[in-house]
C-alpha cells in the first residue's frame, strides 16, 4: 500500500505541481490526462509497453555488486542498478517509449522533445524512428557544443536538432522553446517531456513509466541479498531517474532515499544547480517546485559539469518528498563527481554518465561511514560515452 | 467593481478600445513613462505593460528580446510598479494592466504585490502562465485591492471552460487569436470574428483580441467583432528599431491604427 495517492486530480503534490501554462495548452493537457488514464487501464497498452521494454530496451536491467570499489572504499557495499545497459544507454528510453506509444494511440505523428545532456533527445529520436514519427529536438546551444556525439546520434536517427540561442542556452531554454513549438502546433504534435517536471499530468506520467526501475529493484534485491537495500541513491536534475527508483521504495520506510543534486563549484559559491539544497519554491515550466531564483523571482543561471543536471528546477514530487522528509537531498561538486567517474572506470570497468557520477560521488562519501554489511543501491542512470569529450577537455585534451 | 478599466469600456460609446503593449524597462527604465505617454497620445485606451521575465515561454523572439534588454538593465517587479506610479503622476485616467508570468509575483507575495500594485495605480493583472484553476490565491488577492484579474481565452478553449473562466474574470477577457506565441504570423479575421461572437454569448465582459495584429488593416478587421484590439510585438519592434525616435514613431503608428478603428 502506497503511503500517498498523489498527485491529486489537479496535479498537486501538496503545494507543488499543478498546471501553470498558457491557456492554449490547457485543453491539450486535459486531453493527455484523459488519454493516459485510459491507456493505463488498458491491458493491451501496458502489455505492449512491457513487451517493448523487454525486447527493444533489454529489460530487466541487472543489478551489479561493485565489489572492488566497495572494498577500496572500506564500508557499505555498493550495488549499481544498470540503467546504462539499456538501449540508447540511459534510463530515458523507458519514458520515451511510454510517451511515444501514447502519442501513437492519440494519433499524433509529430513528436517534440527538449534535451540537456542529449540522452532524452536520443531516446526520443530513437522511438520516433521506431514508430515512424517526425521528431524535433530542442537543445540549448551550449549543450549542443558540449554534447556533440549525442547531437550526431540524433541526426543519424532522423531527428531535427534545433539549437536554442535564447537565455542561458541550456536545458531550461530548450524547454521554453519546446513549449513554444507545442503551443504553435498543438493539434498535430505530442510533446515527449523528458523529466518528471512540467505541467500535470507529465510528472505523473514520467514517474509511472520510469518506475519500472524501482519495481525491478524491489524483486531483484531480495533475490540477490534476501533483503532490500539500506539506502537508494540517485542523481537529481529534473528528477526522472531518481523518482523512477524512489517511487516504489516510498512505502518501505527502512530504506533511505537520497537524491544528489549538482553542486557545481560548491553550493556556497552560488555556481551550482541544486534547487532543493539552495533554492525556494516558485513557478516555472508549468509547475510549482523548488527553484533557483533571485530575490525578484527571475530564474537564476545554473552551473554543472553535467548538462543533464544543469536545470534550475526540480520535479514537484521531489519537492514534496523533501518537505515531508521521506527523501533526503544532498549535493556534490563537479570535482567530486569527476573523481567518482574515474573510480568507476578504474575499479569496475564501467564508464558512467557525468549525471550518474553525482550519485556515485555521494555513495563514495556515504559508504565509508557505514558498516560493511550495509547496502547502498545506486541508480547508474546512464553510460558515459557521451561525456568523454567533456572529461578530456577538463584535462586539457582535445580528442 | 468599478475601476478605470470598467469606466474606460463604459465610456467608449461604440468605439473600439485600442490596447498597446510594451515591456517595462525596454530599452531602459527612463524610456518607459515617456513611451506610455506616447501611446496615450497615439490613442491608447488601455496600456498593457509587460513585466520582464527570464523565461517568457509564451512569447516570440521580439518580446523575448525586449525582456532580455529590460532585465540586463536591472528591471524588477518593484521598479515596474514605480514606473506605473510615475506614469500616474501625469495621467489619472488611462487604465494600466500588468502582463507577465507568475513567478515574480509569487516571489513578492500575492497580497503584498496586490497592495503595492493598487498603490501604484495599476488596474488589472494578466499572468500568462496562471490559468483560473491555479488562480485561487492570486485572483482573490487582486480582487481584494480592486484590481481586475484578466484571463486569456484561446482558440483551443472549449465552450464549457469559457463559461467557468467567465466567473473569475474581470475587466476584460483577452482572446488569443491564434495558436502560437506572441508576434506569430498571420491571423484569420473571419475565424476570429466567429469565435468572438460566440464568446460574447458566454462572457458578460468586453472581449479584447491580440496576437498577430500588425497593421491598420488587421486591426480594423479584428475590431469589426472585438471590443478591443491588442497590439504588442509590432510596437516592441518599433522600439527596438527606432532608438531616440521611438516615442514619436509609436504615437504616429498608433494614430494610424486609431484612425482605422474609428473610421
Amino acid at each position: 500500500m502506497h503511503p500517498y495517492d498523489l498527485p491529486d486530480e489537479r496535479g498537486h503534490f501538496g503545494r507543488y505541481g499543478g498546471v501553470f501554462v498558457a491557456e492554449t495548452l490547457m485543453t491539450a493537457l486535459e486531453e493527455l490526462k484523459t488519454e493516459y488514464a485510459k491507456a493505463k487501464a488498458d491491458p493491451a497498452f501496458m502489455a505492449e509497453f512491457h513487451h517493448e521494454l523487454a525486447h527493444y530496451v533489454g529489460r530487466p536491467s541487472p543489478i551489479y555488486h561493485a565489489q572492488r570499489w566497495s572494498a577500496a572504499l572500506g564500508g557499505a557495499q555498493i550495488y549499481l542498478k544498470r540503467e546504462d545497459l539499456n538501449h540508447t544507454g540511459a534510463h530515458k528510453i523507458n519514458n520515451a517509449i511510454g510517451q511515444a506509444l501514447l502519442a501513437r494511440r492519440m494519433g499524433k505523428k509529430r513528436v517534440i522533445a527538449e534535451t540537456g545532456a542529449g540522452q532524452h533527445g536520443v531516446a526520443t529520436a530513437t522511438v520516433a524512428a521506431r514508430y515512424g514519427m517526425e521528431c524535433i529536438v530542442y537543445m540549448g546551444a551550449e549543450d549542443v557544443q558540449r554534447q556533440a556525439p549525442n547531437v550526431f546520434r540524433m541526426k543519424l536517427l532522423g531527428a531535427t536538432v534545433v539549437p536554442v540561442e535564447s537565455g542561458s542556452r541550456t536545458l531550461k531554454d530548450a524547454l521554453n522553446e519546446a513549449m513554444r513549438d507545442w503551443v504553435t502546433n498543438v493539434d498535430s504534435t505530442f510533446y515527449i517531456l523528458g523529466t518528471a517536471a512540467g505541467p500535470h499530468p507529465y510528472p505523473m506520467i514520467v514517474r509511472d513509466f520510469v518506475s519500472v526501475i524501482g519495481e525491478e529493484c524491489l524483486t531483484q534485491m531480495p533475490a540477490m541479498l534476501g533483503r532490500q537495500p539500506d539506502a537508494v541513491v540517485a542523481c537529481v536534475g529534473g528528477g526522472s531517474n531518481a523518482i523512477g527508483i524512489f517511487y516504489p521504495y516510498i512505502p518501505h520506510p527502512d530504506v533511505r532515499l537520497i537524491g544528489v543534486e549538482a553542486g557545481g563549484d560548491g553550493v556556497e559559491t552560488g555556481r551550482h544547480a541544486a534547487p532543493l539544497n539552495a533554492g525556494r519554491p516558485g513557478v516555472l515550466h508549468g509547475a510549482r517546485m523548488y527553484l533557483m531564483q533571485d530575490e525578484n523571482g527571475q530564474i537564476a543561471e545554473t552551473h554543472s559539469v553535467s548538462a543533464g543536471l544543469d536545470y534550475p528546477g526540480v520535479g514537484p514530487e521531489h519537492s514534496y518528498l523533501k518537505d515531508i522528509g521521506r527523501a533526503e537531498y544532498v549535493a556534490v561538486t563537479d570535482s567530486e563527481a569527476l573523481a567518482a567517474f574515474d573510480d568507476l572506470c578504474r575499479f569496475e570497468g564501467i564508464i558512467p554518465a557525468l549525471e550518474s557520477s553525482h550519485a556515485l560521488a555521494y555513495a563514495k562519501k556515504l559508504a565509508p561511514t557505514l558498516p560493511a554489511d550495509q547496502v547502498i543501491l545506486v541508480n547508474l542512470s546512464g553510460r558515459g560515452d557521451k561525456d568523454i569529450n567533456t572529461v578530456a577537455r577538463m584535462r586539457g585534451l582535445e580528442l | 467593481m468599478d475601476n478605470r478599466i470598467d469606466r474606460c469600456f463604459a465610456g467608449l460609446q461604440g468605439r473600439k478600445a485600442l490596447i498597446p503593449f510594451i515591456t517595462a524597462g525596454d530599452p531602459d527604465a527612463t524610456q518607459t513613462v515617456p513611451l506610455m505617454q506616447a501611446l496615450v497620445a497615439g490613442g491608447a485606451d488601455i496600456i498593457e505593460l509587460g513585466i520582464p521575465f527570464s523565461d517568457p515561454m509564451a512569447d516570440g523572439p521580439t518580446i523575448q528580446r525586449a525582456s532580455e534588454r529590460a532585465l540586463q538593465r536591472g528591471m524588477t517587479l518593484n521598479k515596474v510598479l514605480a514606473l506605473v506610479a510615475e506614469f500616474r503622476q501625469h495621467n489619472q485616467h488611462t487604465p494600466v494592466v500588468l502582463m507577465g508570468y507568475l513567478n515574480p509575483l509569487e516571489a513578492m507575495g500575492y497580497a503584498e504585490f496586490a497592495a503595492a500594485a493598487q498603490a501604484a495605480g495599476v488596474d488589472g493583472v494578466l499572468t500568462v502562465d496562471c490559468p483560473p484553476e491555479e488562480a485561487d490565491e492570486l485572483a482573490p488577492a487582486l480582487q481584494a485591492q480592486g484590481l481586475a484579474p484578466v484571463f486569456l481565452v484561446a482558440p483551443t478553449t472549449p465552450l464549457a471552460r469559457v463559461q467557468a473562466l467567465a466567473k473569475h474574470a474581470q475587466g476584460y477577457v483577452y482572446y488569443v487569436s491564434l495558436k502560437g506565441v506572441t508576434g506569430a504570423a498571420t491571423l484569420d479575421p473571419q475565424a476570429v470574428a466567429q469565435r468572438v461572437n460566440e464568446l460574447k454569448t458566454l462572457i458578460p465582459l468586453p472581449i479584447g483580441v491580440g496576437f498577430g495584429i500588425r497593421d491598420a488593416a488587421s486591426a480594423r478587421a479584428i475590431g469589426e467583432a472585438a471590443d478591443a484590439v491588442v497590439i504588442g510585438s509590432r510596437l516592441v519592434e518599433e522600439i527596438e528599431r527606432s532608438g531616440a525616435q521611438a516615442a514619436h514613431n509609436l504615437t504616429e503608428f498608433l494614430s494610424g491604427i486609431r484612425a482605422a478603428l474609428d473610421a
